[in-house]
Parts: structure tokens; sequence; C-alpha cells
């Protein structure tokens, strides 16, 4: 049987994930890799996750958005919430089961309020929509900041800006999470990882992922061609949402303690800034952007006070580089298999003429 | 009270001039009739008690001088724009109320007359993208591959290469639309369109840079079209000699009202739209 | 009731302040159609010039001040010529994470600087306090200067972009950057021209409101900046007197929010109300929203 070419494609990207994981979990078996690596290898996988879904908003559906950590603080929370609960209340042992239950728990909870945010937000325009999405994500914190988890029995209890709630406490308002097991494993990472590719690539690669990108292209002949840009901007960004409430589920899950400060504009801008470095709409790029970018300060660490400093500049004097119009041209020349955005497109087109 | 003063107040107006239609549409119902049809941007009256039918498999022209409202009409019948005014049936059906979608579903199409392609995106995919709503997937299945997918993914392909074949396109297939030469994109418009499955096809300036050769091409082209696919095609162009060449019925609007309908020959002698065109004439 | 009164004033005080950082984001993105997030950042310099002028050099405050305004001012021009000026043609997003990046480094640089550990602010103003209602209802100086200061900067702005020549070239670079050009403006000098107006109103805004919220850290900026932002957005973008509408309702939102309905959620109220403004009036309160032409 003769395969798509785009099938073609993310077999391949299956296969380089699978490898790297090999390579990763084989180091670690042979005590090969440093320490401060290991540490970083589920928050890798975690802001992998992360980039991939940010990028099926703001590279394939083409809208800003400024608030995605919001979606991965409510998985973190949902998750913690989910797992402390089947252990406490239903005496699920099982620490793998309890961990898949809870990253789905998580991007269930992101996903219904990718839904009610989705609403509100697609109906605006541009920067418009951008700032929305960040003052989502601040209202989110601050809501969080107020609420107050706790088990009792089979009874989980729920309350607003109001400490006093009987039994364990399971999140304690500003002060965060309490008490959590941490579960997350580099392999579930890695699994997470290929099913954000899966779905995503194989999204893109299908009617309703045409129709994203048809939306993101021209809104108008969209339209024209009856298609329902609400809806399709609304997939896009629901199924981004509950991408990364799963990857909000691991990364929470790897801490037995966590605050709501965690999930600040600040992370949603780190994502943000891995999805345009590694390029907008190429999941490729949004992979190794994360995971270079996620180990970088751990290897700047030499430098210490100065390391954000640097990663400023870097960021600045990248940014002025890829847009750089003689540098730009440079790139062009570059074998194309290392672009892999639009394949062969400008040559075949120039021929036709 | 008021209600009284409103009936007695009531203007009695002509019924729409029911117009032209090539004889051999007229057992079938008109694919498509404007009721004093109109908008108004903050007080300017862009366009006015247009009526208008067309017959099922017409070709018919809109024509006028620029700024005179043309791509405004396109624009009503696709409910780009709210008409503030009168009536749009399509298919005997009121699309009032209806948005872009609905009017599409309903079986209108257009190209644009700044071309909008969706140009990141392949010259197959542009037209997968006009056959959107005949392939009945969902989410789901496209991600999971269920069966249904490699079902009707490869029917689409098919289906997108013939639609292709019209222009003699199905070898561009892969190429990014946006690299395609400014003829070809304008024709990857036209099969997109066609794409949708509609019964009344718009063409803004189906001919706008092409050469004479290739306008030429264009025009038995748009019969083949209306021939192959049994539907009617109002156009708005520029070059009269494709308009007087293949259009059956035309409409001429200026300063967003109809100044003459008729037959190429009725409009080509009509000294309103001499007029309209050249101005006023001051000797022979 | 004098309760109420004394948070009215809190908040058109703290909406002053974010009024005037509104003004710089607004005339910037009408102008350069960016968002500079580094806007915020620019403020928390200015401030910590103020300081430093006035714990160091012991300078006296108007002199302070207008050090700020000066070394922002440079630093606001710097800034759009090294890091957005190459950008001009680039996707918008790019200029935006180049501005993040122009954030990360004022902070950071501001980091290694004065460190981490906040810096007590004295408030440059000396004058006396007004009492009212017997002494019940006190109106600080600050809060007086604040709300003069923002009336000034606005009739000032107002003037400048309605009536003189460069103000009118800005207007015009703002509506078509490439007809102005043809016109014979210098684009790059009036958007330069708009970064310095810009931040020299930072420096005042950094110095007002470290003077009502004396602590001054690095990420000191950072929230009032968004806020401001967000006024901006509300008020509609690139509208100046937008922005000092959405600046003034905001500071009243947060105040009387935090004071009577939840001291955690006053930022969470803020955004919410943007939101819903945003839904009525898609393009901010005094926005134009822009038709695409098919």
């Amino acid at each position: 049987m003769k395969l798509k070419k785009s099938t073609v494609n993310a077999l391949i990207s299956y296969g380089i994930v699978i490898v790297a994981f090999i390579v990763c979990q084989s180091m670690i078996s042979a005590k090969a890799m440093p320490r401060t690596l290991k540490g970083q290898m589920i928050p890798i996988c975690v802001y992998i996750v992360m980039a991939v879904s940010l990028n099926l908003v703001v590279g394939i559906s083409g809208e800003l958005s400024l608030g995605h950590a919001g979606f991965m603080s409510i998985g973190a929370f949902s998750g913690a919430i989910a797992s402390t609960y089947l252990l406490n209340a239903l005496g699920l042992e099982s620490e793998v089961a309890r961990l898949i239950i809870s990253i789905v728990a998580g991007g269930v909870t992101a996903g219904v309020f990718g839904v009610l945010i989705g609403i509100p937000v697609l109906r605006l325009r541009g920067d418009y929509l951008a700032i929305v999405t960040l003052a989502f994500g601040e209202i989110i914190r601050n809501v969080v900041n107020c609420l107050y988890f706790s088990v009792d029995g089979m009874r989980l209890n729920v309350s607003f800006n109001n400490p006093n709630v009987a039994g364990t406490i399971i999140l304690n308002g500003p002060a965060g999470t309490k008490g959590i097991k941490a579960i997350s494993t580099f392999p579930m990472g890695f699994a997470l990882i290929l099913f954000t590719l899966f779905v995503v690539l194989n999204l893109i690669n299908s009617r309703s992922g045409r129709a994203i990108m048809a939306a993101r292209d021209n809104r108008i002949a969209a339209e024209a061609m009856g298609i329902n840009v609400t809806k399709y901007k609304m997939m896009a960004f629901v199924t981004s949402a509950v991408l990364a409430g799963m990857a909000g589920a691991l990364y929470g899950l790897n801490f037995s303690t966590f605050t709501a400060a965690k999930f600040k504009f600040d992370t949603s801008i780190l994502v943000l800034v891995f999805v345009v470095l590694g390029g907008i709409g190429n999941i490729w790029g949004s992979i190794i952007a994360a995971a270079l970018l996620t180990v970088l300060p751990e290897l700047l660490r030499a430098f210490a006070d100065y390391r954000m400093l640097i990663y400023a500049i870097v960021l600045i004097l990248v940014m002025l580089a890829t847009n750089n119009p003689m540098l730009r041209s440079v790139f062009e020349r570059l074998p194309r298999a290392l672009r892999r955005k639009a394949p062969g497109a400008e040559a075949k087109g120039g021929a036709a003429q | 009270m008021s209600e009284v003063k409103r009936r007695s107040a009531t203007k009695m107006v002509p019924a729409p001039s029911q117009g032209i239609i090539p004889e051999r549409d007229l057992y079938s119902a008109p694919v498509l009739e404007t009721r004093h049809l109109g908008i108004e941007f903050g007080g300017l009256k862009a366009v006015e008690d247009f009526n208008l039918i067309i017959g099922k498999t017409e070709i018919a022209g809109l024509i006028g001088p620029n700024g005179a409202g043309k791509t405004t009409v396109f624009n009503l019948l696709t409910k780009v724009y709210q008409p503030t005014m009168g009536t749009v049936l399509l298919n005997g059906r009121d699309t009032a109320g209806m948005n872009t979608v609905q009017a599409s579903k309903l079986g209108i199409a257009r190209t644009f007359q700044n071309i909008r392609l969706f140009g990141n995106m392949t010259v197959e995919d542009n037209v997968r993208i006009g056959l959107h709503n005949q392939v009945r997937y969902g989410m789901f299945t496209g991600i999971f591959r269920l069966p249904g997918y490699w079902k009707q993914e490869k029917a689409q392909h098919e289906r997108a290469l013939e639609l292709l074949s019209i222009f003699d396109m199905q070898d561009m297939a892969g190429y990014r639309a946006g690299s395609l030469p400014y003829g070809a994109q304008r024709r990857l418009e036209i099969v997109r369109a066609l794409a949708t499955n509609p019964s009344l096809l718009l063409l803004d300036e189906p001919a706008a840079g092409m050469n004479p050769h290739e306008t030429e091409e264009l025009m038995n082209n748009i019969i083949k079209i209306r021939d192959r696919f049994q539907i009617a095609i109002m156009l708005i162009e520029h070059d009269m000699n494709l308009v007087m060449g293949i259009c059956e019925g035309i409409c001429v609007l200026n300063y967003g009202r109809i100044i003459a309908k008729g037959t190429a020959e009725d409009i080509q002698n009509n000294p309103v739209v001499i007029e309209a065109y050249l101005g006023k004439k001051k000797e022979g | 009731m004098v309760a109420f009164l004394r948070f009215l004033i809190n908040g058109v005080s703290l909406g002053s302040v974010y009024a005037i950082i509104a003004l710089g984001y607004t005339m910037v993105y009408g102008i350069a159609k960016m968002l500079n997030f580094a806007h915020g950042d620019v403020i928390m310099v200015g401030a910590y010039i103020a300081f430093c002028a006035m714990a160091y050099l012991s300078l006296p405050p108007v002199v302070a001040v207008l050090m700020a305004m000066v070394v922002c001012t440079a630093l606001g021009v710097v800034i759009e010529g090294l890091a957005y000026r190459p950008l001009r043609q680039a996707a918008s997003l790019a200029v935006l994470i180049t501005a993040i990046g122009v954030s990360y480094f004022l902070q950071n640089g501001a980091l290694l600087i004065w460190g981490a550990n906040p810096k007590i602010f004295d408030s440059v103003f000396s004058v006396g306090s007004v009492r009212l209602f017997g002494g019940e209802l006190t109106i600080t100086s600050e809060t007086l200067l604040t709300i003069a200061a923002n009336i000034v900067i606005m009739i000032a702005l107002t003037l400048f972009t309605g009536r003189t020549k460069l103000g009118k070239a800005m207007r015009a670079v703002s509506e078509d950057k490439g007809a102005a050009e043809l016109m014979g403006i210098n684009v790059n000098r009036t958007i330069s021209l708009t970064f310095a107006i810009g931040s020299a109103l930072a420096a005042v805004a950094g110095v007002l409101l470290c003077s009502a919220y004396p602590t001054l850290m690095p990420t000191t900026g950072s929230m009032p900046g968004i806020k401001a932002f967000t006024a901006a957005v509300f008020g509609g973008i690139g509208s100046i007197p937008g922005a000092m509408i959405g600046g003034i309702l905001l500071g009243m939102i947060e105040i009387l929010g935090k004071a009577y309905i939840s001291t955690e959620l006053g930022d969470a109220l803020v955004f919410a109300v943007l939101i819903v403004v945003l839904l009525f009036k898609p393009a901010g309160l005094l926005g134009k929203p822009v038709r695409e032409k098919v």
C-alpha cells in the first residue's frame, strides 16, 4: 500500500521521538546522565507538549494566545486533586493508573474551561483576542488562589475564599497544593508527547485541520466556502487546552507542592517563545525549541546571575537574526529537508510559470 | 393609532420587473431572484432597488463603471453584508438572516476580485476546502484515523483532481497555492468555488490581469462549466469582449442602481449605458 | 460614605497612573502597531533612576524626576532603534517576542544593578495633605499631584497631536506609513519621537506609582504594565482619550473591587471587566472598529 507523504512524515516524527526516548532512558539507567539534566526530563516533556499544543492555536489556527499557562494551571490542580482523591478516598494504589487518570482528568477539566473561555474569546480578532486570553490566564491564577479543596472520607470539599474546609487539605488557596504524592515519570511524559504528536499531526492532515488552516489563511474565503470559522477555531482552541491541561497534570504531579504562581503570565510567554523560535506552525521546531530552551538555563547555571540576562540577549538577537533579510536569504538556501515548511512549493511553482 | 397612520402612508410601487431569462430555463425555477435589494452604509445607499432574476443555466453579466456597487451586490448575495432593504431568494428560499456559511450551503459560491486563496496550503488542499461540506467525517474520525477517514480522503482526493482537470491543473495539485502565477490563481479560485457544488457561481472579474489568449480560453471554460455542471453563472467583468461574448442576460449598474437590463445587443445600443460609461455626448 | 469616597479617590489616583502608562502603550501601538511589553519595565527603570538620584545623589525631587525622564527617553529611543526598528517589516509576533526579550533584559539588568531586595521609595512630594470632613477624609499630596499630572499630560498630549506639526505627522504615520512617507514625513524619526514621549511618560508614571506604593523591585513595572495595557485596550487601543478613560476606570474598579468584593480577586475583577467590555465593544470603549474590505 502506498502511504501518503504526510503519513510518512508523521511516522518519521514518532520514530525520532521514540529513539530520543530510548537514548535518554538508557542514559538514565546507565547513570550516564548528569543529575541536573535528569531532573529536567519531566519538565522538558511538559514544555514540549505545551509548545506543540500552543502551536496548534498560534501556528495552525493563527490566533495569538497569551494565556496558555492558565490551561496548564487548571490541568495541574485538577490532576493533583484527582490523584489525591483516587488515593485517599478510593484507595487506588497503582501509581501508573492514578497518573493516567489524573492526566485525563486534567485534560478534560482544561477542555471544559477551553470551551467556556473560547466562546467569548473567539468572537474577538487579532490583538484584542490576545489581550483577552491574557486576561483569562490572570483570572484563572487569581481564582485558584481563592480555592480550597479537601478530601474527607469519600467526599471532596470545595470552598471559595474560606480556608476552613473539613478533612485533609489538598489545595490550600494561595499556599498551593499540600501533601501530593509526586508520581510523574519520564516514560509517562514520553507517552504524552507521542499522544500529543499523534493528535496534532493527524488533526492537521484531516478535513477539520484543513478547515482550521483555511480559516487562518483567509477567513472570508473560508466562510464563502461554507466553513464555520468559529467552530473550527474553537476546535483548535479546545484541543490545545486539553493537551495543555494534560501537560499541566504531568507537571503538577512532579512536585509534592506547587502554587498558582507557577502559572503566571511569564509561563505563557515562555511557551510562546518556544513556539516562535521553533517556527510558527512548525511542530518539529516547537519540540526542539522547547527541549533546548528548557535545558539552556540549566546549562547557563555557571553564569549564575547573568544567565537570565544572557537568555534575554540571546532571545533578542535570534529574533533580529531570523528576521534579517540578508540572513534570511542564507536560510532559504539551506537544504530543504532542514526547513520542512511548505515542502518544495516555491521551486515547483516557479517552474510552472 | 400609529398602525393606521402607517397604513395610510403606504406608497405603492411597481412589482419587481421579472427581467429576462433564457428560454431553455423557462420551465425550471430561477436560481436567483432579488427584490428591491439594497444596502446603506451610514446613510449612503451603496446599492438600491436591485431587482434581478437569473435562470437555472444562465450566464449573466453584471457590468458598470468602477464604484458602481457591483462587488457590493456579490457581497449582498453571499451574505458578507446583510442587506438593509429587500430580499434575496436563492433557489426559491429567502436568505434573510442567513450568514455566509448558510448561503454557501444553499448553493452559492464565489470568487474574489482580489484573489483570496489559502496561500500557504497546496492547490489540492484549496480544492478540498471547497469540498468541505461534501465530506462528512468529524474530528475524531480524523484524529484516530477510523476507516471512514481513509475512504473519504481517497474519494476527496480523486474528486479534487477531477475538478482541477477542468483547467488542466491536476499536475499542479502539490504546489503551494500562493506560489502559482496570477492566471492560475484565478483559475484555482474558480475550481475551489465549483467544488462546493453550487447552483449559482459568482465570478468577480475572472479575466482581470489575463492576456487575450487566456481570456479566450476562460470564455470557453466558463461555457464548458455551465454545460457540464448545469449551473447558473453570474460574472462581474470589465472585459467587454468576454461579457458580450458569453453573457446571455446583462445587467448594468451605475451609482448603485440598475440602469439597464437585457441581452448583449440591447445593452450595446442603450444610450443610457453609453452615457454612463463615456459621459454625456457633446456632439456626434 | 466617607470610606467610599476615600476608595474612589484612591481609585482615581491609581487609575491616573495606569492612564499615564496606558498613554505610552496606546501611542506606540497606534503608530508602530506593536504590543510593547517592555513598556512596564521602562517604568521600573524610571523609578530606580529617581530613587538613586534622591537617595544616593541627594538631588531635589524635581531634578530627580527630570533625570528619570531624560534617562527613560534615551532608553526608549535606544530600545526602539536597536531592537524594534530592524523588525519593521517582520511579522508582528516576532516584534512581540523581541519586546518580551527587552522586558527580560531590563528586569534582569535591574536585578544585577540594584539587587532583588526591595528599595523603599521616599515620596517625591513634600506638600501637605488635604483634610476634609473634619479630618475624616485625608487626601494625600501624592494623590492630588498624580491626578493633576494626569490632567496636564492629557491636555498637553491632545494639543500636541492635534495642533503641532510633529503631532500631525504622528497621526499621519499611524494612519498609513507608506502614504506618510510619500508626503515627506520621516517615519523612523516620528516613531522614535513616539517612543521618546511614551518613555518619558513612563518615567513620570514610575515615580508617581512608587510614591503611592513605595516598594521598588525589578519586577515592579510588570503588573502595572499589564494592567495599563489592559486599560489601553479597554479604552480602545490607539486612542489617547480612550487610554485616559480606560486607565481611570480600571484603577477605580481595582480599588473598589478590592475594598468591597475581595482583596484576592481585585485583579481578576479588572480583567473580567475588560472581557465584558470587549464582548460588547470589540474595539474598546472609544476604539473604531475596522471593517475588512471584501
